[in-house]
């Protein structure tokens, strides 16, 4: 019985498979239905996840382990109910108090890191001694990596118009910018290209047979 | 009252976390950690409450038979078939309401929830991203017009980054002598991923962090209230 349920996964996934690559033709009913079930199924996943890894070992468990110790968690609890009733439109208000605390912790928290990881540290990295390296192209490296920098965040600012030395400055930014789009999407396209490989492996391999896992 | 009192909240709780960085001792330390694991619960509850959304949302559509309005029952029904077997039946190492489905997983091999994530959710989750292979192929047939420097650029790196990732782009240049080992493509490529594409992203990074700190003391000092919603 085990062996059925493995050959109907498989049979499953193959189906599932051709129906996605079915939009490559056109929108049909077959693809409309395997996008329906992709978003019913990812929603689910999502709130049994929640429900496992989040809500029972933060909440749930240390509540109904040792309430003394742990009677503050009751005020989350209350909040996250709040949070919930924004579902009813008389009632939507009330979930205005958890976004408040949600909101000003995340501003809190994105203030200090992105302050320390985004901005200084990468400061602090970008200031180096460019001529430093053993070798001419480590050194050529280095220095547009100075000057990249320097150049790229000159052209994201905007309350100065971009002419004279200042547009030479941005425009020398954008190339940098440019480079760095080129190589985003080099690796993004082959990054999808390896899923669409992986897929058809799993066409020929593991349903057909025709080439070895 | 109903939008003063969500903004003191929001002005106290940012304050208190950045304090906390600044004085790490009683009682700032402390009551940033609970607010962090606040943050999460009610966190796990938007997560809740986007998903019984998303299911209100479909019903309504159902409801008011909106075009199309028959695919997404099967939304629905999926929806409830992973919710009913994650919460009954368990994930693969948590118990769900019924126990452990030791009987049903001898029969199939895995719980309900990991097989309906193994053969189906997985399949259509890879398909779906990689069916962006062909989308992104007709972009870069449009982006990589090369007609100015700017495009020029971009279609080099992304040539350059492509070839000397792959083995074909290794064998093409691997003949180059030592002293010109600089030129081999894996190395032009680990040179443009290492340089300027580094330059590029950290003046990304460097720009896009300013943009957030500054958000982030627009909606601590209240200026910024458009999350409270318009009324």
């Amino acid at each position: 019985m085990e062996h059925f349920f493995s050959v109907l996964g498989i049979w499953l996934g193959a189906l599932f498979t051709f129906a996605i690559f079915s939009f490559l033709y056109k929108d049909n009913p077959f693809y409309k239905v395997a996008e329906q079930i992709f978003v019913g199924l990812s929603a689910g996943y999502w709130f049994v996840y929640t429900i496992f890894f989040i809500l029972i070992p933060n909440l749930f468990d240390p509540i109904s382990q040792d309430i003394g110790a742990n009677w503050i968690k009751l005020f989350p609890a209350a909040l996250g109910i709040m949070m919930l009733m924004r579902l009813i439109p008389k009632t939507e208000w009330v979930s205005r108090f958890p976004i408040a605390l949600i909101i000003g912790t995340t501003s809190g928290i994105f203030f200090l890191r992105y302050l320390k990881s985004d901005v200084i540290n990468q400061l602090t990295a970008t200031m180096i001694n460019p001529f430093a390296g053993s070798d001419p192209v480590t050194i050529i490296g280095q220095l547009m990596l100075v000057i990249g920098t320097i150049t790229g965040v000159i052209y994201f600012y905007f309350s100065k118009k971009h002419e004279g030395a200042f547009g030479v400055t941005a425009k020398i930014g954008i190339y940098f910018l440019m480079i760095s789009f080129g190589a985003a999407f080099g690796y993004t396209a082959m990054a999808r290209i390896s899923l669409l490989i992986g897929r058809l492996q799993f066409l020929l391999g593991d349903w057909l047979g025709i080439i070895s896992p | 009252m109903k939008r003063k009192i969500p903004l003191v909240i929001t002005f106290i709780v940012g304050i208190v976390v950045i304090i906390s960085e600044f004085i790490p001792h009683k009682p700032f330390g402390r009551i940033s950690g609970e607010l962090e694991n606040w943050y999460l619960i009610i966190a796990g509850f938007a997560i809740i409450l986007g998903q019984m959304n998303l299911f209100k949302v479909n019903l309504f559509k159902i409801r008011y038979k909106q075009k199309n309005w028959q695919f997404y029952i099967i939304t629905l029904i999926s929806f409830i078939i992973m919710v009913s077997c994650g919460l009954f039946w368990g994930t693969e190492n948590n118990p769900g309401l019924f126990g452990n489905a030791e009987s049903i997983t001898s029969v199939v091999g895995s719980k309900p929830f990991d097989y309906l994530f193994d053969n189906i959710y997985q399949h259509l989750q890879a398909t779906m991203f990689s069916l962006l292979a062909f989308f992104i192929a007709s972009a870069a047939y449009r982006a990589f017009i090369a007609r100015t420097l700017e495009s020029n650029l971009l279609l080099i790196a992304a040539i350059l980054v492509m070839l000397g990732n792959t083995s074909l782009g290794s064998s093409l240049t691997c003949w180059l002598p030592e002293n010109l080992k600089f030129l081999h493509l894996p190395n032009i490529s680990s040179f443009i991923m290492k340089f300027p594409t580094t330059a590029g992203q950290r003046a990304i990074m460097i720009g896009a962090g300013l943009g957030i700190i500054g958000s982030s003391l627009r909606i601590i000092l209240g200026i910024e209230r458009s999350y409270l919603g318009g009324e």
